[in-house]
């Protein structure tokens, strides 16, 4: 049975309410006794408590509005239940002057959340000319009337004239990306939203997985699967592993063409500044993509078991004074490009200054190693345990080619991927380079 | 550097430090000229303060044009010259053009300050004119750098000084005489003791009433001389210049005079603070009266002449006024130009 | 380069500018026999003579006022204040005589002029002794103000003010004459008007002048510590005061501390927030924090004098604020 929260007379002589701001929002659990909002009578700024427990399924008063005593201004019931005959049957917010909107079909119909279509709308001469059920049709001291909210900002509505606190440089990138302030929490005093609280919202955007984003760098349950060594597997694993040494590796070189890369990157920084990215930022990209496809490769030798993950972590090796540290981006495969970018950049330099936490340099799933800034053509790179495979990345360089029966000149990169044998084989090790050559030679297709 | 002006061309009057060889005297008409000069400049400029075309503070100089005749005409060319804010007669007797003064009172681009300046700050490089200075005693201690520079570069020239009675119980005064004599600069100082700062009498301000006196704190030579008689200023001064020159001694002259107009056109001639009959017996020692006495005695006086003579000078002020009058006001870019040279 | 203290930085501009140009003349309390209160004119009466270093009476007023009187008939003099505290006797001198000169004149009288000497708080001098002047002085158009924090920039800046055809303020330390900083052997000026940003960081920009970039440079190495990497911006010129590096810094960081040694209310720093939130509106992420003096007069007790002054955990405190890490 729905519990109605009406505007409680918190003082002796108090008329009227005005809803200050409201502790919780639409769909949370309260419980009987817990504060839902501040009102503010004609003494002082008093609390208006649950009288049920449940869920509250909706708020029927905006902050700043002001409603009569006995008005209802919001419904606490169960999770599920219908609550719209009971929201009809009451006479809607009276809390602009003469703005009673009687209950009419028009305020039954939506579903929940339907904030807009409760809140008071401006004042028309129909409304305006008709009272409220309890008389109370013109209260002192009224507030101007507000236009219709939002149903986010019926949701979000905050103490800033109805407008999210937000700093100066957050509304101006909050606008840049398209972003909604009025979605977003604000971190800072006051509940202000600022710089990092945009940078956040724009991770969680990139991460497209809203559930995992939540938690980007803990790992769960689902995020891999352990699969069985078979009596194979195990002689494989114990044979190759006398033969060379603790981790039978073996290599695979791929020539790949980066000429379409290489336009698509001009094309990207002619755009945008912003998205200046490099040719080792595409190729992570590429790899995570390509990883998440082959979560054959994607993997972790545990010594009893081959650990197969479904999200992919990133390690890229960063050259350091006194030797080298592998920074990593995580949940590299939902990251856009310009995100990757922008946090390589951000790790190498970190990594370089000694600035990282030892969590943002443990956990990759797989590692690449790029020494093409040195004029490398190409190399081994030795693997970073327990993962299962590590890519060398060459320089990118102009060559001659054979295409269509003519010598041009190309851009050419080479890869190296060093397996785990243990855990891949040469042709699980070349099906993965070959997706992503692939990839790479189309960069399109990194925007699957 | 900031740019010299040249202002030859609206010249109406000779110049007369320009005009006169050193050591060489001006004749009575002369010193009568300039007087007279400033007596009819200055009526013109009550004229047009009270048209509103002269704004601000405007301080006349009229009863005291003998001070600022005499005294500048003991000048050389290459003398420096400063003044307070009552600055008109020793700017016209130095020699800034009457035209472009009027343009400065009435605020137009071809004033000797472009505009800027206004009544209170007339000033002429070309002439060593180093301006009327706008607070009480604040400009005495600038001579005493004058007299610091011309000794420094070891020189002959003197710098004249002219300020109020009133500016004596000042710290600058203090301040700038001490140093003067201790280093012992070429440097004139000239009080002008009209008897009131605005409407204190010297009595109520001063506890010595000899003013002159104040240099014996210094060591300074001193004289009181008579501010009604051009040529005994110009005597005075004279002698000044002469232990200036050799030996680099600065004098303190107490010159006494009178005005004969209110403190600034905003104040009354007379009542709070000084009689009317006090007024008119000064005014009988009206320095130009003084001087036509002697020059009658001296037979150097006629009537035709001297009528023509204040015709002469009556159509100088006329054209200084249509000169002002025709001046454009400066252009609104000259606002924040000239605040710093770059 | 040879490492020398801020005290013989300006000595070795005072002897270079006047062996240069022999318009140019010291004069102040104690510059010549006395060798300088500060020993800042060490040396330079032997070089150059009783008529170039000038003993005063001490008489501020006095001696401000004939400068300004040389400089109108073509010296060039340097007064040197024993303080900018006695200076305040020679306002009249610096603000109406030296700074309008030029304008009321119509662009006649130029007076180049540099008046010079420490500025600030010591130690335990208390009340009459231990101010900041820059606001003051910053505030009259017609001066140019400058204010070096290490020997390097003492030396080029008073050369600099030295050679200009305005009247221009050099705002000194007592506490800073014996600190050491390289200073090239060869000669070199530092244009005024110029800031200089003194470390690089993208966390926060803390802009400020004087002795106080010394605090600042403190505080920049302790928040590095942290992994808190700050803009130290030197203003340097407080007029003409380097907007754009101010604003280039603040874009880059989004944050702003404004650290001064004076009182709040009209200080410096006030100007700088101006600028700020003129040009950089929409890039700054938090309220742009001041630190400053206590607003009372300086204290003589050791530990209120602390209290009061700006320092190191003050400005410190004042980026985590901007930074929301005080939360």
């Amino acid at each position: 049975m729905a519990t109605k929260v009406v505007m409680e007379a918190l003082s002796p002589t108090m008329e009227e309410g005005r809803l200050v701001k409201w502790l919780k929002s639409e769909g949370d659990t309260v419980a009987k006794g817990d504060v839902l909002a501040e009102v503010e009578t004609d003494k002082a700024v008093m609390e208006l408590v649950a009288r049920a427990d449940g869920v509250l399924r909706t708020r029927l008063l905006d902050e700043g509005q002001t409603a009569p005593v006995g008005q209802l201004v919001g419904v606490i019931g169960a999770p599920n239940e219908d609550i719209a005959a009971l929201i009809a049957s009451q006479p809607a917010v009276a809390s602009a002057p003469g703005a009673a909107s009687a209950a009419a079909p028009a305020v039954a119909a939506p579903a929940i959340p339907a904030a807009p279509a409760v809140v008071a709308p401006p004042p028309t001469a129909e409304s305006a000319a008709r009272p409220t059920r309890l008389g109370n049709a013109a209260p002192k001291h009224q507030e101007p009337p507000l236009p219709p909210p939002s149903t986010e900002q019926a949701q979000h509505a905050q103490d800033n004239g109805g407008r999210p606190r937000s700093s100066p440089l957050a509304r101006r990138l909050a606008s840049d990306r398209g972003l909604d302030l009025q979605q977003l929490h604000g971190s800072g005093p006051g509940g202000r939203i600022v710089k990092r609280d945009i940078e956040a919202a724009v991770a969680t955007a990139t991460a497209q997985r809203p559930a995992t984003a939540a938690t980007p760098r803990r790992e769960a349950a689902g995020d891999f699967a352990d699969v069985p060594l078979t009596q194979l597997r195990k002689t494989i694993a114990r044979r190759l592993a006398e033969s060379i040494g603790p981790i039978p590796t073996f290599y695979l070189t791929s020539e790949i063409d980066l000429t379409r890369t290489a336009e698509m990157r001009q094309a990207m920084a002619a755009a945008d500044t912003r998205l200046k990215v490099s040719f080792n930022d595409i190729i992570l990209k590429a790899v995570a993509t390509a990883l998440a496809r082959h979560p054959e490769v994607n993997a972790h030798w545990l010594g009893d078991r081959i650990r197969q993950f479904n999200r992919v972590h990133i390690g890229m090796a960063v050259a350091i004074d006194d030797g080298l540290i592998t920074p990593v981006i995580f949940d590299a495969d939902t990251k856009g490009l310009g995100d990757i970018a922008a946090e390589s950049r951000e790790l190498a330099a970190r990594a370089r200054d000694r600035k990282l936490a030892p969590e943002e340099y443990t956990g990759s799933t797989f590692s690449v190693s790029n020494l093409g800034m040195f004029g490398i053509d190409q190399f081994t790179a030795i693997i970073n345990p327990p993962e299962a495979g590590i890519i060398a990345v060459g320089a990118v360089e102009d060559k001659p080619v054979v295409l269509d029966g003519a010598v041009t000149v190309r851009k050419r990169v080479r890869l190296t991927m060093s397996c785990d044998h243990r855990v891949i084989d040469g042709a699980t090790g070349a099906r993965f380079l070959q997706d992503l050559r692939r990839m790479l030679e189309n960069p399109l297709l990194l925007v699957y | 550097m900031a740019k010299k002006k040249s202002e030859s061309s609206v010249s109406t009057v000779p110049s007369p430090a320009s005009s006169r060889a050193a050591g060489v005297a001006p004749s009575h008409t002369d010193l009568l000229r300039q007087m007279l000069l400033i007596r009819r400049f200055e009526e013109r400029c009550a004229e047009a303060y009270a048209l509103g075309k002269i704004g601000g503070f405007c301080h006349l100089y009229i009863g005291q044009e003998a001070v600022g005749v005499g005294a500048i005409s003991a000048l050389r060319a290459d003398d420096y010259v400063i003044s307070s804010y009552r600055d008109h007669g020793q700017a016209l007797a130095r020699g800034i053009p009457p035209r472009t003064i009027m343009a400065e009172l009435f605020g137009r681009v071809d004033g000797c300050s472009k505009g800027k300046g206004g009544s209170m700050h007339l000033f002429d490089r070309n002439i060593n004119f180093l301006g009327g200075h706008g607070i009480v005693g604040g400009h005495i201690p600038l001579a005493t750098g004058v007299g610091f520079a011309i000794k420094y570069r070891g020189g002959d020239q003197v710098c004249l000084c002219f300020f109020g009675e009133a500016a004596v119980n000042n710290g600058a005064f203090h301040e700038a005489l001490n140093m003067a004599a201790l280093w012992k600069l070429p440097v004139i100082y000239l009080i002008e003791n009209n008897r009131y700062g605005m409407g204190t009498a010297l009595e109520r301000a001063s506890a010595i009433n000899d003013i002159a006196e104040r240099a014996c704190s210094y060591d300074m030579p001193n004289e009181v001389v008579d501010g009604q008689d051009v040529l005994a200023v110009r005597d005075a001064v004279l002698r000044a210049t002469q232990r200036a020159r050799g030996e680099h001694t600065p004098t303190l002259l107490e010159v006494r005079t009178y005005r004969f107009m209110g403190h600034s056109m905003s104040d009354a001639a007379s009542g709070t603070y000084r009689t009317k009959e006090e007024l008119e017996e000064y005014m009988k020692r009206d320095p130009i009266i003084v001087l036509r006495t002697t020059m009658e005695k001296n037979g150097e006086w006629s009537d035709t002449a001297m009528t023509a003579l204040d015709e002469e000078l009556k159509a100088v002020a006329q054209d200084a006024w249509d000169f002002a009058d025709a001046s454009a006001e400066p252009a609104v870019e000259a606002l924040t130009e000239d605040v710093y040279v770059w | 380069m040879p490492v020398v203290t801020y005290r013989d930085a300006l000595n070795q501009a005072l002897q270079e500018e006047m062996q240069r140009d022999d318009r140019v003349f010291l004069m102040g309390e104690e510059v010549g026999v006395y060798q300088g209160a500060y020993k800042v004119s060490k040396g330079l009466l032997q070089e150059f003579g009783e008529m170039r270093v000038v003993d005063t009476p001490i008489t501020e007023l006095g001696f401000a006022g004939v400068g300004v009187g040389a400089a109108m008939v073509g010296l060039r003099p340097i007064i040197e204040f024993m303080t900018w505290n006695f200076a305040l006797l020679a306002m009249d001198q610096v603000v109406n005589s030296a700074a309008k000169m030029l304008y009321m004149s119509g662009g006649q009288f130029n007076i180049p002029i540099v008046f010079r000497g420490p500025n600030g708080a010591a130690l335990q001098l208390s009340a009459q002794h231990s101010q900041a002047w820059e606001s003051w002085l910053a505030h009259i158009p017609g001066l140019k103000v400058v204010a070096p924090g290490t020997p390097y920039d003492a030396k080029g800046l008073l050369k600099s003010a030295v050679r200009d055809d305005n009247p221009v303020i050099v705002l000194e330390g007592e506490m800073l004459y014996n600190t050491k900083g390289e200073v090239p052997a060869e000669e070199y000026l530092i244009p005024i008007g110029k800031a200089a940003l003194k470390r690089e960081g993208e966390h926060c920009s803390i802009i400020t002048h004087g002795k106080m970039i010394l605090v600042a440079l403190q505080a920049a190495d302790q928040l590095t510590k942290e992994g808190i990497r700050v803009d130290v911006l030197d203003l340097l010129s407080l007029r003409p005061m380097d907007v754009e590096a101010i604003t280039a810094s603040v874009r880059k960081t989004n944050r702003a501390v404004v650290l001064e040694e004076g009182w709040e209310i009209g200080g410096i720093g006030a100007q700088v927030v101006d600028y700020i939130q003129r040009e950089c509106f929409d890039d700054l992420d938090a309220p742009i924090v001041r630190v400053h003096q206590v607003d009372v007069p300086m204290p003589y007790a050791k530990n209120l004098e602390r209290a009061a002054k700006p320092d190191v955990p003050k400005t410190i405190a004042a980026v985590k604020k901007v930074m929301y890490l005080d939360q």
